[in-house]
């Protein structure tokens, strides 16, 4: 949705040398739990979390910035994902599969959800897709919240615990690492976990981006009718954006069940799927830096408000008026609203596609 | 039977609510092709000014007989969700007529965010006792059918309602510049019709109805809270959709059979899905009749089509 | 003469209105075919229908001999007949030479696997497009605009870039619905020198037009609508002296 008329023209000298930047993006990447735990174990956490909601935000952009579907259930995938690895991972049924199983199984299923969904709407025009969706997450949740009975399935509103963690090649990432006479806490080697499931997905989705396929969903964004009128077969196209958005959900609610060792329904509100929407949204949708950017701020920015505008609140007023919660609301909703009226494009908008500039002088 | 009677009109009365508010989303859309996202919230700004007022004059003037009270808290809910109405098309849609789709859209659903933090902010996160001003206590039962009077008042009131619309659509001068208008935006200015006054008018006429309409829930149900605009908000958009979206007949008949199908799946649900689902799943029904219908029959009962043919 | 393309008895209802009735045409292999007519004489449904945009309510088209799916836009595309837009229809944010890159979808294959593992053919067939695309807007002549968003370029460049667009499908049929609309006298010659070398490069040309001067010099024959029905066809020639077209048409124009 990049299509808008008052794009701005991205001022020059704002983007660095590419080839500069990539090392530097590295070594930050890196080196970022390590400051971070300077600060404390929870900002640790919150980088955690930072990056499970980068990968979730890719895969919302995949379906809203590249093929222009709003989808307003996003959270229904993670969620699916997140049970998934709840119901095969955990004392709750006595299931305890291993990650590689679990993980793939989980996007799988969220896929599914995805293609389930997509199937019957993605003839309509994108408004009422944008309900259904919304309908689908709630429904999802109601059922998450239900089926505790007759037969206990979710454990209702309790959700359930005692989840595995993550096991990589015998590693438990839950637990502190001994290295070489060095103590890596656990939350560190999530976030190493979780960097290199980021890394990969923007590989992967990046590749997507600049093919064939990546191609017909910015057609169908852009004009549907020429789309079609050039061969495309829409359809399918929008049903591979859904099912591949939603794996990448999947995969990011598998990690979260194991990362937090808990799920409930509560973790999927309709909230989240537009605190999600409100990341692409802000960083530029369509353009993956911009997403990236757009998730690490919104993830931090709760913490920010707990740090800095509670005690900013009482020094001017003596007392807390707006809790950092709803302050947050505040500000994801007036960011959406202020963005799409004055920076449609995002604070980061794309307009680095591949340009084939080789050999050829403009 | 008994139980069928009562469902009925059990259903009547939550049907009739979701067909005033789902006719301001259909009136939009009819002009638009937006689906405001932030007219559930309507509902809940409504029941929530008429709640202050009502407490203010109940406390500033000690004895006031209770319809006044509900007449007073209507008188300023309306006009205030009118205004509101008018400034979220003026400052937040307006800019974006002609923007990508996506736009509109997402702002409706920031315009929504931003109406829920804000009676946060105003109501707090508690849920409100909405005084019964008329008594919600069941008669004396006819033919085993239980009715209280704030039922009957709320199916008197919106049907009362809804044939003023259909009235003023149809036969003012005002009904027929927003037909045009919903015809063709442009060609309807060539006429010299102001389509912004038109649109403006419309924003403004669907949140009034939607104000009373939280007025009535709030009364029905006894509660007012900064959330509880948003089911009904979504359960009138499926009942425009149901109906056929962008159809004013079609908004009407669709709310009545959501509440009616509502009724009557939450009474028998239990039996249908052998005791699988029980009444917490209510809420689903709204979905799925949404669903149903968009695959089946995306022109709803009674409108045209809404498949993306462009 | 071959016939490409063959409508038989085409019908299109709106409603109440008898859009098109019985139209019948042979387009041979090769030629430009002209298709006029005054304004709402279904020309534009003609297409429509023809490229699957609207569904058929009577009649056939046959391609080849084989009759055309009805109502499926895209594989009625890789039968071979691609359009254009009476008002321009491109994909206005991306580049002209993605814009072109798009049009070859439906003459590619690589798959989601291929294409996330960067498999060898992927990455071939991807080289292959980028260079296929920059030779036909080489062709069209807006080479020099490849990185050029669509929505900047200037009109003409618009119409060649759809044209451009369309001829990556690789088509059989080439339709240009108006493609001289709203052009000045300059760049509609070089629309015609265009589409003649389309035509020498063996793309049949169906071509909707109100540009008299165009289709007459341009087309080998021309089919007449009026009012949904065919009401001449043959050389521009024949069709300029037929007494029902000037009544119907060609008569506006000479009385200006």
């Amino acid at each position: 949705m990049t299509s808008t008329s008052t794009t701005l023209p991205r001022p020059p000298g704002f983007s660095l040398d590419l080839r500069l930047q990539q090392p530097l993006l590295i070594v930050l990447a890196a080196a970022a739990p390590l400051v971070a735990l300077a600060f404390g174990a929870s900002w640790v956490r919150v980088l955690d979390f930072a990056l499970l909601y980068v990968l979730l935000a890719i895969g919302l952009n995949l379906v809203v910035g590249f093929a222009g579907l709003l989808d307003l259930g996003y959270i229904a995938f993670y969620a699916v994902g997140a049970y998934t690895w709840a119901f095969l991972a955990s004392p709750h049924f006595g299931i305890h599969l291993p990650f590689w199983i679990v993980l793939p199984l989980g996007a799988a299923f969220a896929a599914l959800a995805g293609i389930m969904l997509g199937f019957p709407t993605l003839r309509l025009r994108g408004d009422y897709l944008a309900i259904v969706t919304l309908g689908f997450g709630e429904i999802i949740r109601i059922f998450m919240n239900n089926l505790n009975q007759p037969i206990n399935i979710t454990n209702g509103p309790q959700g359930i615990d005692m989840i595995d963690p993550l096991t990589i090649a015998g590693i438990d990432l839950s637990r502190n690492l001994d290295l070489f006479g060095m103590q890596v806490p656990s939350l560190v080697l999530y976030y190493y976990a979780f960097l290199g499931a980021v890394v990969l997905a923007l590989v992967l989705v990046r590749r997507l981006q600049i093919s064939r396929v990546g191609r017909a969903w910015a057609a169908i964004r852009e004009d549907e009718l020429a789309a079609k009128a050039i061969g495309i077969d829409t359809r399918m196209m929008k049903l591979l954006a859904f099912a591949l958005g939603a794996t990448f959900g999947g995969v990011s609610g598998g990690l979260f069940a194991a990362f937090q060792g808990f799920v409930s329904p509560e973790s999927f509100s309709l909230m989240e799927s537009i605190v999600v929407l409100t990341m692409i949204v802000l960083g530029g949708m369509g353009n993956l830096a911009g997403v990236v950017f757009g998730a690490i701020v919104l993830t931090a920015l709760p913490e920010l408000l707990r740090h800095f505008a509670v005690p900013l609140q009482v020094a001017l007023f003596g007392k807390t008026l707006l809790d950092p919660e709803v302050l947050r609301m505040l500000l994801l909703s007036l960011a959406m609203i202020l963005m799409m009226l004055w920076r449609p494009a995002g604070l980061l908008p794309a307009r680095t596609r591949y340009a084939h500039r080789e050999g050829r002088k403009a | 039977m008994e139980t069928l009677l009562q469902q009925t009109l059990n259903g009547l009365v939550a049907g009739s609510i979701y067909a005033l508010v789902a006719l301001g989303y259909t009136m939009v859309y009819g002009i638009l092709g937006l689906i405001n996202f932030a007219h559930g919230e309507i509902v809940m700004v409504g029941a929530l000014v008429a709640l202050q007022t009502i407490l203010f004059l109940s406390s500033a003037v000690p004895g006031l007989p209770p319809l006044v009270l509900l007449l007073a808290g209507v008188v300023v809910a309306v006009p205030a969700c009118m205004a509101l109405g008018y400034l979220i098309e003026r400052i937040g849609y307006r800019r974006l007529r002609n923007a990508p789709r996506l736009a509109p859209l997402i702002t409706a659903i920031g315009v929504s965010f931003l109406l829920q933090t804000l009676a946060m902010i105003i109501w707090g996160r508690e849920f409100h006792v909405f005084p019964q001003l008329i008594d919600t206590a069941p008669m004396q039962p006819v033919a085993g059918v239980v009715v209280s009077p704030m039922q009957i008042f709320t199916i008197v009131v919106a049907f009362t309602l809804m044939g003023g619309l259909m009235l003023l659509v149809n036969k003012s001068r005002l009904g027929r510049a927003m037909r045009a208008t919903a015809e063709n935006h442009r060609v309807a200015g060539l006429m010299g019709i102001n389509a912004n006054g038109v649109i403006a008018a419309t924003f403004i006429i669907g949140s009034g109805l939607a104000a009373l309409a939280g007025v009535l829930f709030a009364s029905n149900y006894a509660i007012a809270h900064y959330s509880m605009g948003f089911t009904p908000g979504l359960k009138a958009f499926t009942a425009a959709v149901l109906g056929g979206i962008g159809n004013l007949p079609g908004a009407m008949v669709g709310g009545l059979v959501l509440g009616l199908v509502e009724s009557f799946g939450a009474g028998y649900i239990e039996h249908l899905s052998f005791g699988f689902l029980n009444s917490s799943y209510q809420d689903i029904f709204a979905f799925m009749i949404l669903g149903a219908v968009l695959i089946f029959r995306p022109s709803g009962l009674l409108g045209e089509r809404v498949a993306d043919r462009a | 003469m071959i016939t490409l393309l063959e409508s038989r008895t085409v019908n299109k209802r709106f409603g109440g209105l008898q859009a098109l009735t019985d139209v019948s045409l042979k387009i041979h292999r090769g030629e430009v075919y002209g298709l006029i007519g005054p304004n709402g004489a279904g020309k534009t449904t003609f297409f429509n229908v023809l490229t699957g945009a609207y569904p058929i309510d009577g009649g056939e088209f046959v391609m080849n001999g084989a009759e055309l799916p009805v109502g499926k836009p895209h594989r009625i595309v890789a039968h071979g007949i691609a359009r254009t837009f009476q008002n321009i229809r491109l994909f206005r944010e991306l580049t002209a030479l993605e814009n072109v890159m798009a049009g070859h979808h439906i003459r590619t294959s690589a798959g989601v696997w291929g294409i996330l593992a960067q498999s060898r053919a992927a990455r071939e067939e991807e080289r292959l497009v980028t260079e296929r695309a920059l030779e036909i807007l080489d062709y069209v002549g807006i080479g020099r605009h490849a990185d050029t968003v669509a929505r900047n370029l200037s009109y003409g460049d618009q119409r060649r870039l759809e044209i451009a667009r369309a001829l990556a499908t690789e088509p059989q049929l080439l339709a240009l619905d108006e493609p001289a609309a709203g052009m000045n006298a300059t760049e509609t010659a070089g629309l015609r020198a265009l589409i003649e070398t389309i035509r020498a490069d063996g793309v049949t040309v169906l071509l909707i037009e109100h540009d008299v001067k165009l289709i007459m010099g341009l087309c080998d024959r021309v089919a007449v609508l009026d009012f949904g029905k065919k009401i001449a066809e043959g050389t521009p020639a024949e069709v300029q002296r037929d007494p029902g077209v000037i009544r119907a048409y060609l008569g506006d124009h000479r009385a200006h």
